[in-house]
């Protein structure tokens, strides 16, 4: 479609600003162009555009040079929406669009023909603006002046759009609207759009294809994936990203954090302080945030909270809104539901083992409640039903120090393989298949680190942390059952 | 799609707003002609213009009015007329061109740039025999068309984003150099003092149908162009850039523009003089009514132009008879405090826009 040879020109200070470029863009690509201020990007597409002349080199369109082009032919082929534009009269919506078809009046007269009319109803209808064709346009937001511009650009039936930072001072649902109204005209109208983006996220999200610009040539021309790099980045940028990936989305996404946080003076250490234990629930309120690896009812998964709570629950609750009935009971204990992980037990809380243990790197808060009715032996698993009954070996383990998601990951299944040695040892049984059981049916676990100090890489059994949380969740879990179980003698004598 | 109803009905409303607009110039006609330090009746100048129209020998008591009539006071109307339409169709376009409300021949500094070319040529005694009476307006033409090229080039070394006010305080700078070249050649001139004045002051009276002659050919090419340019001014008005991604030459039409806008300004001013702030006022007064397209702007600018300038010469030749006012006064008194008014709105939006 776009084919750019050995592109040369555009002074600044007398130097260059584009440099000996070549690249391609394929038909239907969305191409996205990034790179720092200054690197030529607005450059480079005011010359893809025509409205900028080049030194040496070539730029062709369906294998033609962009100069044999005449401007209302060019106009056929490309259309461009810029960032900005102000306006001192005030055209109306309607009148602005019309203007796209400016390139396809022919004739003395250079009348409006059917066709015209129908192209400017259509992209109207696309665009969402065919409501508002009256009103003109200062009074429309800056969103919709946006798009109304996009109309216009579209009213060209252009093979390529252009843009030159097309959500620059859009809001995030615009930006959204915008862009995925380009996606659908890229699928529907056979368009192919080659964009300057700031964002680099949204880069990401939308383009097939990406090319980070540094000072007038190319760094990276290829796939988001291998572009969005933070090593390419933080060179290119001159500052320090990190790498993530998109929640739902294969999509990499790149994160900025300030160079300067506020070093506390004290580190925070999670201990037994800030337990609170009732006989409805087991509470523990952290001062700060603390990253957290978790399954249970309410913000399990990955995250950063700040509460953590453990609700008991009797053997008969049956509500089948559990997540909305958890909320309400938030409320309630004056907890914020966006601040905390929350889950749920039938066991009797005050059978409870806590342990802490403290090493010169880090520390250990390990909580447990069990309680065993329905252990399972889970290589079994598939002879019971299944049945959502209220967890009954909840494990917390606190971490005062700093751990990678690997160690998170790591931490987790030591500390499962220490709680199935515990239940072994106090043979317990699944009721079903009356062999050994590994756990119950509901069992939560969470790991939460307050990600401050030195760093710990892994959390494998036998390195320093995996060591500490396998023993801690092993005497930690004995213990509750052990309490749990004396209980129930004690009950029934 | 519009409905056809709906197109219909704006046809027939466009039809309807140029009758009007038709009507409004003819009676300002018919009351130039009429009022004056001799009033005379709409009856008498109804049967002298159908005996004009007709050859018909005329009664006595009405053929000396038909002298009135025929010889002062209807090339008079007309010229205004002429140079009324001409300085607003020129200030429409260049705000459309310069996407600046605030543009027109005389705030650019080109009638100006105009006049001294027309007093030069009359200070020096400069006739081109070939050109005979078209000397003069050629000589206004060239020098407006120059001085336009000047103000432009040098507002964009200021600016070259080329706000509004770079361009206006540019053709004000300009503007105050040129006049104070006119009055150093009025100082130094003796007798060809009361014939120059008038540049400077800007009038049409004395003119008779050989100045009509003069305006008539560059008004009629002039404003053809311009009114066939109305759609680029429509891209124009989006800025340079987004005119040439729609498909307009840009370096060529803008050249035709200018051409065609220096053209009707140094035939206009070359038998009127410098006549402040038509341009200004009147688009400004019909983009409110209508709206901007310069489809509909350019012509109803031409007419409403015509229309103002016959009214305030009539008031000029009236207020304070049987004394005459020179007409630049009177358009100047009206004009430059709407220049303000458009000065403080435009501000207001640049400031809420940044």
């Amino acid at each position: 479609m776009i084919k750019i040879k050995n592109l040369t020109g555009g002074y600044h200070n007398h130097h260059p600003v584009i440099k000996n470029l070549s690249l391609h863009v394929k038909k239907q690509d969305f191409f996205g162009i990034i790179g720092p201020n200054g690197s030529g990007k607005s450059t480079l597409v005011k010359m893809m555009s025509g409205v900028l002349p080049f030194d040496s080199g070539e730029i062709y369109i369906h294998d033609y040079s962009i100069q044999k082009y005449s401007a209302k032919a060019l106009a056929k082929e490309i259309a461009v929406l810029s960032q900005h534009n102000t306006q001192h009269f005030a055209f109306t919506v309607q009148e602005t669009v019309e203007l796209g078809r400016y390139a396809f009046k022919e004739g003395f007269f250079r009348t409006e023909t059917q066709k015209d009319q129908e192209i400017v109803t259509r992209v109207m209808k696309s665009t969402g603006i065919d409501s508002f064709g009256h009103l003109t346009l200062d009074q429309l937001s800056g969103g919709e002046r946006q798009r109304v511009l996009l109309a216009q650009a579209l009213a060209q039936e252009p093979e390529i759009l252009i843009l030159d930072e097309p959500t620059n001072h859009l809001d995030l649902a615009y930006q959204k609207e915008l862009l995925d109204l380009l996606k659908n005209n890229i699928e529907s109208e056979e368009l192919t759009v080659v964009a300057i983006f700031h964002d680099l996220n949204i880069a990401s999200l939308y383009c097939d294809q990406i090319m980070l610009l540094n000072d007038g040539e190319i760094v990276l021309n290829d796939a988001p994936e291998t572009v969005l790099r933070p090593k390419q980045i933080n060179q290119t940028y001159h500052t320090e990203v990190e790498r993530f990936a998109h929640t739902t989305l294969a999509k990499p996404q790149i994160m900025l954090k300030p160079s300067k946080d506020k070093q506390r003076k004290q580190k925070i250490q999670i201990n037994q302080t800030l337990l609170k234990i009732k006989e409805e629930h087991i509470i523990l309120k952290s001062p700060i945030p603390l990253r957290t690896m978790s399954s249970g009812v309410l913000n399990s998964g990955l995250g950063w909270y700040k509460h953590f709570i453990n609700r008991h629950v009797d053997n008969k609750y049956n509500i089948k809104d559990y997540k909305q009935d958890m909320c309400h009971y938030l409320k309630q204990s004056s907890l914020k539901e966006s601040e905390t992980v929350a889950m749920m037990t039938a066991a009797q809380l005050e059978n409870v083992g806590i342990s802490e243990i403290e090493t010169g790197d880090f520390s250990l808060l390990v909580v447990v409640t069990a309680g065993v009715n329905n252990a399972i032996d889970a290589s079994l698993g598939e002879k019971h039903e299944f049945k959502l009954i209220p967890g009954t070996i909840n494990t917390w383990i606190f971490v005062s120090g700093k751990l990678t998601e690997e160690a998170f990951l790591q931490s987790i299944v030591t500390a499962t393989e220490a709680k199935t040695i515990a239940l072994r040892e106090l043979n317990v049984l699944d009721q079903l298949t009356q062999t050994l059981a590994t756990g119950t049916s509901t069992d939560s676990i969470l790991v939460a680190a307050t990600q401050e100090g030195a760093q710990l890489e892994f959390g494998g059994p036998i390195t320093p942390l995996g060591s500490q949380i396998g023993k801690a969740v092993y005497q930690t879990t004995k213990q509750a059952l052990e309490n749990y179980y004396g209980n129930i003698k004690s009950n029934d004598s | 799609m519009q409905k056809p109803s709906i197109q219909i009905f704006l046809q027939t409303k466009s039809i309807i707003t140029y009758l009007i607009l038709i009507a409004l110039l003819l009676s300002a006609i018919i009351l130039g002609v009429s009022i004056g330090t001799v009033n005379i009746p709409l009856r008498d100048i109804l049967t002298i213009f159908k005996g004009f129209l007709f050859n018909v020998n005329l009664p006595e008591e009405i053929s000396m009015h038909e002298n009135i009539i025929m010889k002062i006071r209807l090339p008079r109307v007309i010229i205004a007329g002429l140079v009324g339409a001409s300085l607003s169709l020129v200030g429409a376009a260049f705000q459309g061109l310069l996407r600046n409300p605030l543009a027109d021949p005389f705030t650019l500094g080109i009638s100006s740039g105009a006049s001294v070319g027309a007093v030069m040529t009359i200070f020096f005694g400069i006739s081109i025999p070939f050109l005979n009476i078209y000397t003069l307006p050629l000589a206004s033409i060239l020098a407006s068309f120059i001085t336009l090229i000047i103000v432009l080039t040098f507002a964009r070394k200021i600016d070259k984003a080329m706000r509004v006010e770079t361009i206006i305080l540019t053709g004000i700078v300009f503007s105050s150099f040129l006049s104070a070249l006119i009055s150093l050649m009025i100082t130094l001139t003796g007798e060809e003092l009361r014939q120059i004045i008038g540049w400077l002051l800007g009038s049409v009276a004395m003119r008779g149908w050989e100045h009509v002659l003069i305006i008539l050919p560059f008004f009629i090419v002039g404003s053809l162009v311009l009114l066939f340019n109305a759609r680029e001014l429509n891209a124009f008005s989006f800025g340079e850039e987004q005119a040439k991604h729609i498909g307009v030459n840009v370096e060529r039409q803008k050249m035709i523009i200018l051409i065609a806008g220096s053209m009707l300004t140094g035939a206009a001013v070359s038998v009127s003089g410098v006549i402040g702030f038509v341009g200004l006022v009147i688009p400004h007064f019909i983009r409110l009514l209508f709206g901007p397209e310069h489809r509909s702007l350019l012509p109803k600018s031409m007419i409403i132009g015509a229309v103002f300038l016959i009214a305030a010469d009539l008031v000029s030749r009236i207020i304070i008879q049987p004394q005459e006012l020179p007409i630049g006064v009177i358009t100047s008194l009206i004009g430059a405090p709407i220049f303000a008014l458009i000065l403080i709105r435009q501000n207001i939006k640049g400031a809420r826009n940044s």
